[in-house]
């Protein structure tokens, strides 16, 4: 693929607040190269949610709104509705998505809502420091399950493009990851797809990130991705969970 | 203007809003406001408006702060419970320095509490709304007829200062029906917020519509630039109606339906001898406190009649700076109290003489 040079031109010179290994930049660049491919910058919103990524207003070139915890779905479907014209997308992690926000969530994606969410699944709360999410796997070690997720008593992870697929509003649910170069590339072709489809007027896409926290994990860079694929992937496979362009073809 | 139509005060509050150029529209059913997203989810169609129904009122108003932040018109319209989910939102609203109109039509509370005319969310409209320094320009219309005037303010003011403004209405005002005049339509620019974020077109810096500010002291001065924002409001948009106060004896202070009952109530007075008078606040935020501190260099007495048990009373008290006995009569949880009532509260206030 070789080394592409400089960075898109919908990405600001802010330098990234992220941590060494966080998966967070290489997504905020495959957006940033989608909207520029697309051509869009101009006419592109983007919704940046609470958590790590709340200074994605700060590093996406497009004009940014940033929305309470959890109502980025609400939020976008606000700005989408007063200007159609509008590309939208939100920016949300696991707890803001799959906890506080499911409600929004989940009637934004049965509304068949004309909007784009990248959605970063690392199994933790990062900015707060390290607690369960909604995603965080069974036995999982985290500040608040220090003896590990027991589902009897903290409850089962959400696997939410699972969840989303039986909603008629949702135009793609798709589950990548960006370990390596093939499904880097893999999760680009996703996110284009997304934005195509609100282009296109198609409703409801959402691309679930299954991304990494090595500081909170307690995990080097390279030791996150390959607990990932170790843990994260079998409890969350990769691929395509509903795309109405397959659909159609079928 | 055009001619005469007779309306209810939920219906008159979404066709004034049209008319004031609004098109946008997200709620969440609840009585008694539901007239107001029923009329709206019929007329916007119509007027190649948007109407949305939400799944929650958190949901609602963060669809407000979503279009407002986009640069348009937008309204939300509930009751008293309906608030309390919105707060956080209004919060972001006002942090975010964006226009937008809600409406409370207030029923009787607390809890789920009732669903008759209350007056006790004067705490949460004017100073406890939700979390953080901020404030809200609040309207208390009392008739049809002023509701449907202060829509159109009430858009024009959010916009002219950048922050949210709630119509305190109430469930008497709501369901009524009054005669009223419409204002002409009008035609709103939507294109004209140069901070609004809806796609830089490649001609600018991307805009921001933020409440976060990490370093405290940026945050700080943030904050206190909105407070002169506020202190230009509290200077220049206090609005009360006075009425026979100039002799008065006693003046009653009272908003909205609690205003229409007092207003008998002082008329009875009158017939019967006592100076009675009324200072009716229209906007409760800011509250109209040099009306009512001018009264209190020649009125010996105040009373103020809410249906709550007396929150309004505490700004009348900071009005006249205690110089004055400022009395309360009330009634809560829905109950409105009659003209006699608060007559004999006016008598006994007289020293039990008629």
């Amino acid at each position: 693929m070789g080394i592409k040079g400089g960075k898109p031109k919908s990405m600001t010179d802010a330098p990234l607040h992220y941590c060494p290994g966080c998966t967070h930049g290489i997504v905020h660049r495959l957006v940033a190269e989608v909207i520029d491919e697309l051509g869009v910058e101009g006419r592109t919103v983007g919704v940046a949610s609470v958590g790590c990524s709340v200074f994605t207003y700060n590093y996406f070139a497009c004009d940014m709104v940033q929305a309470p915890h959890g109502r980025a779905p609400a939020v976008a479907t606000g700005i989408k509705r007063a200007r159609p014209e509008n590309v939208v997308f939100t920016y949300q992690g696991d707890g803001d998505l799959a906890a506080i926000g499911t409600g929004e969530t989940v009637h934004a994606a049965t509304r068949g809502e004309n909007i784009v969410v990248i959605f970063i699944n690392n199994a933790i709360y990062g900015m707060t420091g390290g607690q369960m999410a909604p995603t965080t796997l069974p036995g999982q070690v985290t500040q608040t399950t220090p003896y590990g997720r027991d589902v009897k008593t903290a409850g089962n992870p959400i696997r939410v493009c699972e969840l989303l697929s039986s909603l008629d509003g949702v135009a793609l649910a798709q589950r990548v990851t960006v370990d390596n170069v093939k499904h880097v590339r893999e999760a680009k072709k996703a996110i284009k797809k997304a934005f195509q489809y609100q282009i296109e007027g198609r409703g409801y896409s959402i691309v679930e990130v299954v991304s990494t926290c090595p500081t909170n994990w307690g995990l080097s860079p390279s030791d996150s991705l390959q607990w990932l694929r170790d843990n994260m992937l079998p409890h969350y496979p990769l691929g395509v969970y509903k795309d109405v362009g397959e659909e159609a073809k079928e | 203007m055009s001619e005469k139509v007779l309306m209810k005060g939920n219906e008159a509050i979404a066709e004034a809003a049209i008319a004031a150029g609004c098109r946008h529209f997200f709620g969440y059913p609840i009585t008694p406001q539901t007239e107001v997203a029923a009329y709206m989810s019929k007329r916007m169609p119509k007027v190649n408006g948007v109407y949305l129904q939400a799944e929650s009122e958190v949901a609602s108003i963060n669809m407000v702060l979503g279009a407002a932040a986009a640069g348009v018109r937008v309204m939300t319209s509930t009751s008293s419970p309906g608030v309390s989910l919105m707060a956080e939102g209004i919060s972001y609203i006002a942090g975010s320095d964006v226009p937008a109109l809600i409406i409370n039509v207030q029923r009787g509370g607390p809890g789920l509490g009732g669903i008759q005319p209350s007056q006790a969310d004067y705490y949460q409209a004017t100073k406890s709304t939700a979390h953080g320094d901020f404030h809200m320009i609040v309207f208390a219309p009392s008739t049809v007829q002023e509701t449907v005037d202060l829509v159109a303010k009430a858009f024009d003011l959010g916009d002219k200062y950048r922050m949210p403004v709630m119509i305190l209405s109430d469930g008497m005002l709501g369901q009524m029906m009054e005669p009223v005049e419409l204002p002409e339509p009008k035609e709103v620019d939507n294109d004209s917020k140069e901070w609004a974020a809806c796609g830089h077109k490649n001609q600018r810096k991307h805009n921001v519509v933020n409440s976060l500010y990490i370093d405290p002291a940026t945050l700080e001065g943030l904050v206190k630039k909105r407070f002169e924002r506020y202190a230009k409001v509290q200077a220049e948009e206090q609005m009360a109606e006075e009425y026979l106060v100039d002799d008065a004896d006693i003046v009653l202070v009272a908003y909205g339906a609690s205003a229409r009952v007092s207003r008998s109530a002082v008329d009875m007075a009158r017939k019967n001898g006592i100076k009675a008078g009324l200072i009716r606040p229209i906007t409760l935020w800011p509250f109209p406190v040099d009306a009512i501190a001018k009264a209190a260099e020649h009125v010996p007495k105040f009373l103020t009649v809410e249906m709550s048990m007396g929150q309004m009373v505490d700004d009348v008290r900071l009005a006249v700076k205690c110089a004055r006995p400022v009395e309360f009569y009330g009634r809560t949880g829905g109950m409105i109290p009659t003209p006699i009532e608060v007559y004999n509260k006016i008598v006994e206030m007289n020293g039990g003489e008629q």
